[in-house]
């Protein structure tokens, strides 16, 4: 039996699962630090420096990709993956509706138990 | 980014008072807006329908975790747990805690709602201590 009874909007609070789950983790995290300056890097690029394998950042980079934290863009035989900002934003913006709907609930807790 | 959401308001009334509306389900319910359908008890589910305007439609389910008279009292619940085709069950749930300081103005309550994090299954029933 169903739950609930009254619209819904799955596609938004998948996405938004979709976005949490892709920047739960520190490698992820990791390339998102560093593409989030805008400028597109390619795979070998992100792999320098790291003690991860091309291939184990390429597996990351579509993670994130999947989620639409960053798109690729092919140019000539490479590929190059740049950041999008706005599933992030989407984020944020669910953080202070969450945050704007306790502030409510405590302001009508003080009501109630000051009056 | 934080995954927890951290409150502090000052309550001009006695932790006792604030304990009450904190735990006591019908007056839980009046100020959060949720008609529960019994008494909180740790461990286990609260049930209940959500009497905010306009989210009449969402029923109300948390599992009650720990209740520490006058001091902490928290639960785990999906929050807009909107969508009938998800099964948020299998999803982390949101841990909610309030706790509860005397002031000398009244109580304090430091209230932290942390985001993807909390045990997935009821915890015993036995009031759990940190």
């Amino acid at each position: 039996m169903s739950r609930q009874r009254g619209s819904s909007r799955p596609v938004k609070w998948r996405a938004r699962a979709h976005v949490l789950a892709a920047l739960g983790d520190e490698t992820r995290l990791s390339l998102v630090a560093k593409l989030c300056g805008r400028q597109p890097y390619s795979i070998s690029q992100l792999t320098q420096g790291s003690k991860l394998t091309r291939q184990a950042i390429t597996k990351h980079l579509r993670v994130l990709e999947s989620a639409g934290i960053v798109h690729s863009v092919r140019t000539g035989r490479e590929s190059l993956f740049e950041f999008d900002p706005q599933p992030i934003e989407g984020i944020k913006q669910y953080l202070d509706f969450v945050s704007e709907q306790w502030d409510q609930a405590l302001s009508r807790l003080k009501s109630f138990v000051e009056d | 980014m934080n995954n927890h959401i951290e409150k502090r308001i000052e309550l001009k009334a006695p932790v006792s008072r604030v304990w009450r509306a904190l735990t006591d389900y019908r007056e839980f319910g009046e100020w959060f807006r949720v008609k529960l359908n019994g008494p909180f008890v740790p461990g286990q589910v609260s049930r209940g329908q959500v009497t905010y305007p306009g989210y009449e439609h969402v029923e109300w389910e948390a599992v009650v975790q720990k209740m520490e008279p006058e001091r902490l009292f928290s639960f785990t619940w999906h929050p807009y747990s909107v969508d009938p085709k998800i099964d948020y069950s299998k999803e982390t749930p949101t841990l909610v805690e309030f706790r509860l300081e005397k002031t000398s103005r009244g109580t304090l309550s430091a209230h932290r709602v942390r985001l993807r994090q909390g045990p997935q299954r009821p915890p015993p029933r036995s009031i759990p201590h940190e």
